[in-house]
């Protein structure tokens, strides 16, 4: 399986044009986040359908940022789907990364996946493996027709299930802050499940905006099943309209919030 | 450089959800869920994300403690058993085998906690013996 990406992650190590290649591994029966630096593991080469399409997805890009930073100078590949595209993008356009160090090697998402995630663009710029699939119109959320006491409580109860696991930040690409908000103590109370309600989602909502590369990885990663996403989507909705910016889709593009406030020095 | 993600079962409660630590140059400084782990599905407690932290903590024991004079000094782990050994042996001989209480740990494997429970039974003779888990 994946000969064309096999072959090219194989080109890329022996001629060693990266000092390593991320991507993913089956390992001990499971599937998981691998840093190949041997064309001899290839053959054990995921891309992160396990049982189903993309449900071994890992943030990847996160582990690339880590990488580079740690060793400034040095070029990695990286497997990367359309989410994974828009992060190197917006961490491009945050100063975390540079894109000239990094290799990409795309997958296209499958129709079962592309639908499953929902998402907006389901592939990359090109892609060794999948097929193109046409995102569709978003589904409706129930909360759109609600006013806004009713959305209240609805996402109160949503909250509610919280158990500050810190989760949807641990495992967000985009969340590279050396200092967290949300471990403010002037932002969010020590020691209380559910953390502020609702201060403590908002905040992180906040954060997303110009940010969020609706990758979905926060949900999966919410023991709560917390609808993360709809809260993070609706606040980029509302950039889109003000700003007609969306992170990640333009190659350079930086967010509307840098002309706003200094952004973070290069890296 | 050298970056493992090195595939794992967490060390605090009983669920034993999956993760995988990232291993940078020898040091644990991160942890990722396992998705594909049917327990834990790609999810983890505050505690599980952090499991990484302790692993090579600079206040983790390197040497056995024996208190001396009210302050606990480093010692050998063959004075460390001698000791031990006596004192359990007076105790009991003075006071009786369930004067003695065993306290084990959730954070070792189930191997480990066999072997306090086969001694606190078996050797001293007590059925005094639990961990933190079921506090």
């Amino acid at each position: 399986m994946y000969h064309a990406i096999k072959e090219r992650v194989t080109e890329l190590l022996s001629t060693g044009e990266v000092k390593g290649f991320l991507a993913l591994k089956k390992d001990n029966g499971h599937i998981k986040p691998h840093l190949y630096v041997s064309p001899d593991e290839i053959d054990q080469l995921s891309i992160g359908d396990g049982e189903t399409a993309g449900d071994a997805r890992y943030p990847l890009t996160k582990i690339l940022t880590m990488l580079l930073q740690n060793h400034s100078g040095e070029p990695f590949g990286i497997l990367a789907r359309g989410c994974d595209q828009r992060a190197l993008r917006a961490l491009a356009a945050w100063n975390q990364i540079s894109l000239e160090q990094v290799v990409v090697i795309g997958v296209a998402c499958s129709e079962e996946l592309a639908r499953a995630c929902n998402c907006g663009l389901p592939y990359p710029d090109e892609w060794l493996e999948g097929e193109q699939i046409e995102p569709k119109d978003p589904r409706p959320v129930e909360w759109e027709e609600k006013s806004p006491l009713q959305r209240l409580d609805l996402w109160r109860a949503e909250f509610e299930k919280c158990i500050k696991c810190y989760g949807c930040r641990n495992i967000c690409p985009m969340c590279f802050c050396k200092e967290c908000s949300l471990e403010s103590e002037d932002v969010v109370t020590k020691g209380e499940i559910p953390p502020d309600l609702p201060m403590f989602h908002l905040v992180r909502a906040l954060h997303m905006i110009g940010r969020c590369v609706d990758c979905g990885l926060c949900e999966e990663a919410c023991p709560a099943s917390i609808p993360l996403r709809a809260l993070y989507k609706k606040v980029n909705d509302i950039v889109e309209t003000r700003f007609q910016f969306r992170a990640g889709i333009e190659q350079t593009e930086q967010s509307p919030l840098h002309k706003i406030a200094e952004p973070p020095a290069a890296i | 450089m050298d970056y493992k993600t090195v595939l794992t079962t967490c060390a605090y409660c009983g669920c034993g959800c999956g993760l995988y630590l990232e291993v940078l140059d020898g040091q644990a400084i991160g942890t990722i869920p396992s998705k594909t782990n049917p327990i834990n599905e790609g999810k983890l407690c505050v505690k599980g994300w952090n499991i990484h932290e302790f692993v090579q903590h600079p206040k983790r024991l390197t040497k056995p403690l024996i208190r001396k004079n009210g302050t606990l000094t480093e010692s050998s782990w063959d004075e460390a058993l001698d000791y031990t050994a006596s004192r359990l042996k007076e105790i009991k001989e003075a006071h009786g085998s369930d004067s003695i209480a065993f306290l084990a740990s959730a954070k070792v494997t189930n191997e480990e906690n066999y072997i306090i429970m086969k001694f606190a039974r078996a050797a001293v003779g007590t059925n005094n013996v639990d961990h933190c888990a079921r506090l």
